[in-house]
């Protein structure tokens, strides 16, 4: 490949890493230092879709166009899909059990839930 | 039909993707389990707009380019939260109306507002969603209308 | 190469805070939300030792990961919620 080009991806792909990893640690802090589970869903989902998605795109851009770089975009629809349905699983099961979050602003529940909303 | 011929090409172009030999044997097994696949589907009636979601427009595509600038903002905003030294909570749990008309344009909005960082679907019914917001700003709802409106555009032909 | 490693690195240590929240736990919730996204940065580092070693079959064994990541986290939610993963036996089917 002409090297000019290939020094322009490498260092598209660098920064992508970098945004990343930055994300990914502050994801993890969140994780570390948020008060309860409502608020720790929510480092999670930054963990889980900008941090990993950016990973993803620096790794496909790493790997140029071949079978890798397919197998990348693939691994990035698959996080993309499952991520959103797993977060709102445990929130959905963490709200059934009866968890409600620490100092609540509003809580609207009872207008979408009605009688059962009660924990 | 259509949602038959739907699945066989994606089933086969994931094969290849997978597999990545083109030599005839080869070609001729991916294509087996293809049909094996595809009748297994047939009778478990799983040719429906939920397995081979066909029925959405390609302005999908774009939709989700849209999305990632929104994930990215709220991405940042919530990073914020996480480093300020007092963290400034607004737990709040909010009512939104989804006025998609199919089960996917729900489907796409509820894990839309999951994927991006700061809200939460936590419970669905028909037409409305509860929704658990981490701060003041994240929960505007005029941000919920924008993105109801464009998945009520690519939700049908 | 260097950039590949630092990034390794980073995830390395993302994924030790993540264990930190996985014992302290306080709630099952907790516990489940640390496993998932632990798994999620699992996939990452699989792929990114992929290309550390130069060996693409990692991307294999990363994209099974993802997938197995999922169904195992529905699994042990349902498993919790409803004490059973299927039917408990024939009687039960309505």
């Amino acid at each position: 490949m002409d090297p000019t080009l290939d020094l322009v991806v490498d260092i598209a792909s660098g920064i992508s890493f970098a945004i990343g990893g930055i994300f990914l640690l502050i994801g993890a802090l969140g994780m570390i230092r948020l008060p309860d589970v409502w608020a720790r869903i929510h480092a999670a989902g930054i963990i889980d879709t900008i941090g990993a998605e950016l990973i993803v795109f620096g790794m496909i851009l790493q790997a140029g166009l071949s079978q890798a770089s397919i197998k990348l975009v693939l691994i990035g629809l698959f996080l993309f899909v499952t991520s959103p349905t797993a977060t709102h699983a445990v929130a959905n099961a963490s709200f059934t059990a009866g968890l409600r979050p620490l100092d609540l602003r509003k809580n609207q529940a009872s207008d979408v839930l009605g009688e059962e909303s009660k924990p | 039909m259509a949602k038959a011929i739907g699945l066989s090409v994606a089933l086969f172009a994931l094969w290849l993707a997978l597999s990545g030999f083109f030599k005839p044997f080869l070609l001729l097994l991916g294509v087996l389990s293809c049909a094996l696949t595809l009748y297994l589907a047939f009778r478990m009636k799983l040719l429906d707009d939920e397995a081979v979601p066909i029925q959405l427009r390609l302005t999908l595509l774009l939709y989700w380019g849209w999305l990632g600038g929104e994930i990215f903002k709220s991405a940042v905003a919530v990073s914020k939260v996480i480093l300020a030294r007092d963290m400034p909570l607004h737990q709040q749990l909010i009512a939104v109306p989804a006025p998609q008309k199919t089960d996917m344009g729900h489907v796409i909005f509820a894990n839309s507002i999951t994927l991006t960082p700061g809200t939460v679907t936590v419970e669905t019914r028909p037409g409305i969603f509860l929704i658990h917001a981490l701060t003041e700003e994240a929960s505007a709802m005029s941000g919920f209308a924008e993105m109801g409106r464009r998945v009520a555009e690519i939700e049908t032909r | 190469m260097t950039m590949l490693l630092a990034t390794a690195a980073a995830l390395f240590i993302a994924m030790m805070m993540v264990l930190i929240r996985l014992f302290a736990g306080p709630t099952l919730y907790d516990r489940v939300l640390a496993v998932n996204t632990f798994g999620t940065l699992t996939v990452l580092l699989l792929g990114l030792l992929g290309f550390i070693t130069e060996r693409p079959d990692f991307l294999d064994i990363a994209m099974l990961y993802a997938l197995i990541n999922f169904v195992s986290t529905i699994a042990i939610l349902k498993f919790f919620r409803y004490r059973a993963l299927g039917r408990r036996s024939l009687q039960d089917e309505d």
